[in-house]
């Protein structure tokens, strides 16, 4: 439970922080240290330096820049929560946020941090690959935007390259008529989820025109489920929804862990996706 | 103020405005907050893991990474050179003087207790164990030493198993095999009570391995001065563990003190000799200097005893009506590794409770206990009790079932009724009172059975995806341990009494001493209402000292829910000694004859006329000395130490609703009334505080917890992100009520409160969830009822049992 010695860094700008992470491979950033220092406590990870970002200008706080909102890495889960632009303009990421863990982790834990970490148990990466969000990475090179499609690569792992940070996301919004749900399926209030769906459901006359769905948890990276989305346009809200969701577990290849095995979680995807569409679209 | 009769001290102390007036009673039965928690609220606290000590080293254990394997070399010496580091060792190094961790229950004439070394020499036997220690200025460098040492293990296989165990040509956990003892009880002709029984329900449960995880993980700090040693440990049994640390380490008694500081909780897992007790006490002893270890919650997780772990094989035969004509019980206990220090005994305080509140013909009970390559088992909250608990009240329902009777009717056939009390039980307990038909009605009452059951109903109709599921639990429970007589006669390695002293200061203020060790349990404050009544003193003029050899010198601690029923009584009858020697003195001051004299809101009374001296005016007489009675001590101080004739079997009927969503197969608790019959409450806020926690407790068995060891005997359950401990966001609000048949037991009335929750709730939740699914084949859903477990009950795959 006492982590493996490390030098730790301070950054005082976002450049110092950058060429410490470029000079050392091995040196890791800290952000809310939610996910890093239980690593560092059970010794899974051996960093020779923490870069602290927390204390960097202008990588904390949510905007709204018109057609998207910016949500910098260093918001923490709390604020995000609580942020009058994200309920406004996304309130899937707000939705979501607020199942992440105990107020305790989310006081300290970061929106860029949990996407940064690339863990697909995490509830916001599936949210931010079912809204389309944009990642900001910085480097001493400067800014690069990547998608979230091509972020998230394998388990704890993003397309984030040495001496990277990552800055910001960009949440395009979604206009009007979008319904929102997170179905979180957890064992208890403060566990990861075993399953969790990321909905939004554009729907007008009736019937779904446009669907998104995010998978927490369904693989080793956050997933689309592409074949629901495809099968859902189009159908009247009712009784076609739930043969729709069937295909949620199309493509996916579930972990087995103490809590479900994979047959378990596929299952589950079905029902829990059917459960979120409903919620976004509205249904009774 | 009266006038006193002192000299100049007293005089001082007269003056000073602290001798406070007497009160009248009515302190027992009032909801006090606790005395305790302004303190540990505000965080002055001092956790043994915050005691600081001049020269403190601290010390970090190696621990097995395998399950069985034999030793074949530790080095030590690169760990040794690291900065910081002041000694390293390894069992070998503590081989001659580290004896073996005692075992202070043989169950059996045939019980095999294996030499259990605290640090291991030559062979591991479950993942955890201690196979070297590093002992450095702080943690953080003994951490790192750690690394340094080198082990070499030669695998042996592991045992995981125990049928297997059991399996002729199994491998061994010890030279002398993996059967740790057997034991049969038999009473009644069981033959005649299954020949041509009407109705036999057979089942087997398994009682899930558990983890007890108190708040505060354990510390220990040891110290010397060269002659005396002083241990702090985070512990519920300081009087013990003083004795058996004596015996292991060679320490002489009288030269060991023992400490419990604030504890914060236990559950039993702190009721232990444990191996790292022992070592840090070797270490002080060959260091000469503090040494502290702290565990972290992992490393609790894998080497705090476990609890239940057992499999439970039950037959019952009944009448076509559903009376109950005998009950068989086949148990395969596992012990785990090694023999700690009530191992053996935690099935057999069981052995006579699976009968439960039923009356029937005949009764067998047996029990093996069996060795594996896991960490040893030990008491955890209700010991033995939540495990016949479960097994007979889910019988009772499947027998309900079998029936097409209402589980509550079922009971209701067999319960031994209010005006049959007191009552000698199958197994041969003699329950003192209690009155189930009061309790089940109030908390049918409260609960909505009916309308509840109506609903149930409606659902199943219309076939709603979300089922509604209502679980009963009539328990009773043995708690109050115990009447020394009987723990001799189960071979139990101590007596059950317990010690309590007043101490009368010369301002009329009162310390009370008790040899019970509270972790939590309030007993600050209860004590002070026992007394305060008793003694006619203020609530506030009274201080508990408790968990120091030196200060409670006498003591047999907290565990088994014992404190109040023991403990609480021996600190009344210390104050009724008080008041004796009082009368005496207040006859002689008075001139008149005790016999005339009243005891009243603290004050002696002459009858019929207005003199009086209160308790105050005499404590201080008592100091002063100036005018005492011949052969009468200047002290109103006593001791008490009480030995009840019987355990105590407080009762009560636990219903809960849960929901089950079949599709998912989740399990929500929808409500839960629980109706407990405790006799006599001292202070019903912590009543209530004790119920509340225990049933999260056993609701946690039935929905949350498990201890889950590989194959190869790894724990997968390490952290808290995998052994899921519910939090109040996770459990519902509790409708909690009492009913009141005081103990006859005891001149308090009291029953015992610590482990009831814990042991009525497990089967109440988990019927509650084979009865939402009964109707589509569900008999049975192992514990945990995890939502897997559940969705493939309903599937009709592994995990439930199906009719
Ligand atoms: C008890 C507990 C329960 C939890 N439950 C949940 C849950 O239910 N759902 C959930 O989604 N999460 C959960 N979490 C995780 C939590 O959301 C974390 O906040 C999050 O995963 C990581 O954010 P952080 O700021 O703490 O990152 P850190 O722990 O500081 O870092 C995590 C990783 O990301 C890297 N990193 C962080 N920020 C950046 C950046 N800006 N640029 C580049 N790399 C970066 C770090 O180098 C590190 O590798 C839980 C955590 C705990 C302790």
């Amino acid at each position: 439970m006492i982590p493996a010695r490390f030098d730790y860094l301070r950054a005082g700008s976002l450049e110092e922080a950058c060429q410490a992470l470029a000079a050392d491979e091995d040196a890791k950033v800290i952000a809310g240290g939610q996910s890093l220092l239980p690593l560092l406590r059970l010794r899974l990870s051996y960093p020779t330096t923490l870069v602290d970002i927390g204390r960097l200008p202008g990588l904390s706080g949510v905007e709204d820049r018109g057609d998207h909102v910016h949500i910098g890495a260093m918001t923490t889960h709390d604020e995000v929560m609580r942020s009058p632009v994200v309920n406004a303009a996304c309130p899937l990421v707000a939705m979501a946020t607020a199942t992440v863990a105990d107020p305790a982790v989310r006081h300290r834990g970061t929106f860029g941090g949990s996407l940064a970490h690339g863990d697909p148990a995490g509830d916001l990466p599936a949210v931010v690959l079912a809204l389309d969000g944009v990642l900001v990475a910085r480097s001493e090179r400067g800014e690069r935007d990547i998608p979230a499609a091509e972020f998230f690569v394998d388990y704890l792992e993003s397309s984030l390259r040495p001496g990277e940070i990552l800055a910001g996301v960009r949440i395009p919004k979604l206009g009007e008529g979008w319904g929102y749900h997170y179905e979180k399926f957890h064992r208890t209030a403060q566990a990861w989820a075993i399953v969790g769906v990321a909905a939004a459901v554009r729907r007008s006359n009736g019937a779904i025109q446009e669907a998104r769905v995010g998978l927490t948890n369904m693989g080793s990276t956050p997933l689309r489920a592409r074949a629901v989305e495809a099968a859902l346009r189009g159908v009247e809200v009712g009784e076609q929804v739930r043969p729709a969701c069937e295909a949620a577990a199309e493509g996916t290849s579930p972990p087995a862990d103490l809590h479900a095995q994979p047959d378990y979680r596929r299952h589950l995807a079905k029902v829990l996706t059917y459960r979120a569409i409903g919620k976004a679209a509205g249904a009774p | 103020m009266t006038e006193l009769d002192a000299g100049l001290v007293g005089e001082q102390i007269a003056e000073s405005g602290q001798i406070a007036e007497p009160t009248g009673r009515g302190e027992i039965g009032r909801a006090r907050r606790r005395k305790e928690d302004a303190r540990l609220l505000t965080g002055h606290t001092r956790w043994t893991d915050n005691l600081q000590q001049p020269g403190m080293v601290q010390v970090m254990f190696l621990r097995s990474p395998m399950a069985h394997a034999r030793i074949t070399r530790v080095d030590v010496s690169a760990a040794k050179e690291l900065p910081g580091v002041l000694a390293a060792f390894s069992g070998r190094d503590f081989a001659d003087e580290q004896g073996s961790l005692p075992c202070a229950w043989p169950v059996s004439e045939d019980i095999v207790i294996p030499d259990h070394p605290p640090m291991a020499v030559s062979e591991v036997r479950y993942v955890g164990e201690a196979v070297a220690c590093v002992v450095a200025t702080d943690r953080y460098r003994a951490a790192d030493a750690l690394e340094a040492v080198e082990v070499d293990y030669e695998p042996l296989p592991a045992v995981m198993d125990m049928h297997d165990a059991l399996t002729p040509g199994s491998p061994k956990v010890h030279e002398s095999g993996n059967k740790a003892f057997s034991t049969t009880i038999t009473s009644g002709d069981v033959e005649a009570a299954f020949r041509d029984a009407p109705v036999v329900i057979d089942r087997t449960y398994i009682q899930q391995r558990l983890i007890p995880s108190a708040m505060e993980p354990r510390a220990v700090l040891a110290s010397t001065d060269g002659d005396t040693f002083t241990l702090w440990s985070s512990t519920q049994i300081p009087h013990v563990l003083r004795v058996m640390l004596a015996v292991t380490t060679g320490i002489p008694e009288h030269r060991l003190r023992v400490i419990a500081p604030d504890v914060g909780g236990g559950f039993g897992s702190k009721l232990q000799v444990t191996a790292e007790e022992v070592l840090c006490l070797l270490l002080t002893r060959r260091l000469g200097r503090p040494v502290k270890w702290s565990e972290s919650r992992s490393e609790g997780n894998l080497t705090v005893h476990h609890g239940r772990d057992q499999i439970q094989h039950i037959r019952l035969a009944a009448e076509a009506d559903g009376r109950i004509r005998g009950l068989r019980v086949e148990l395969l206990a596992d012990m785990g590794a090694y023999l700690m220090l009530v191992t053996p005994g935690v099935p057999m305080l069981g052995a006579s409770m699976f009968n439960a509140i039923y009356k029937m013909d005949a009764y067998e009970f047996a029990c093996t206990g069996v060795f594996t390559t896991k960490m040893p088992t030990d008491a955890y909250r209700g010991a033995g009790r939540p495990e016949a608990t479960f097994a007979i009240e889910r019988v009772m329902d499947e027998l309900a079932a079998e029936l097409g009777i209402d589980p509550l009717e079922a009971r209701r056939r067999n319960w031994i009724r209010h005006d049959e009390f007191p009552y000698t039980t199958i197994s041969g307990l003699t329950y003192d009172s209690g009155n189930y038909e009061a309790a089940t009605e109030r908390a049918m009452a409260l609960f909505g059975y009916d309308k509840l059951r109506a609903e149930q109903a409606d659902r199943r109709d219309r076939g709603d995806p979300v089922q509604l599921g209502i679980g009963v639990s009539t328990y009773t429970e043995m708690c109050g341990l115990a009447p020394s007589r009987l723990l001799g006669m189960a071979n139990y390695g101590a007596g059950g009494w317990e010690h309590g002293s007043v101490r009368m200061l010369p301002t009329g203020k009162v310390e009370v001493i008790t040899g019970t060790s509270p972790h939590g349990q309030g007993h600050v404050t209860s004590w002070s209402q026992i007394a305060a009544d008793a003694l006619g003193v203020p609530f506030d003029d009274i201080t508990v000292l408790h968990g120091d050899t030196a200060v409670a010198h006498k003591g047999m601690d907290t565990y088994g829910s014992r404190s109040l029923v023991i403990g609480g009584v021996a600190v009344l009858q210390a104050c009724e000694k008080v008041k004796d020697k009082a009368r005496k003195l207040a006859a002689h001051l008075l001139e008149c004859s005790p016999d005339d004299l009243e005891f009243e809101a603290g004050a002696f009374k002459v009858r019929g006329t207005g003199a009086s001296k209160t308790i105050q005016e005499l404590a201080f007489a008592a100091f002063t000395a100036h005018d005492l009675p011949e052969g009468v001590e200047a002290r109103l101080d006593s001791d008490a130490t009480f030995d009840p004739d019987n355990y105590s079997f407080p009762h009560g009927t636990h219903l809960c609703a849960v929901e089950v969503d079949t599709e998912t197969g989740m399990v929500k608790i929808r409500s839960y009334v629980a109706v407990d019959d405790v006799g006599k409450v001292i202070n019903p806020l912590i009543v209530e505080g004790q119920v509340h926690g225990g049933i999260a407790q056993g609701v946690a068995q039935a929905l949350f917890e498990e201890a889950v060891y590989d194959a190869d005997g790894n724990l997968l359950t390490a952290t808290m992100a995998d052994y899921l401990l519910p939090s109040a966001a996770d459990l519902p609000t509790f409708t909690t009520d009492r009913t009141e048949t005081p103990s006859t037991g005891n001149p308090l009335g009291v029953k015992g409160v610590g482990e009831a929750g814990t042991i009525a709730s497990t089967p109440a939740v988990v019927n509650a969830v084979v009865d939402a699914l009964r109707p589509r084949g569900v008999r049975d859903v192992q514990m945990p009822c995890t939502p897997e477990r559940v969705w493939r009950a309903v599937q009709g795959t592994r995990g439930g049992v199906r009719s």
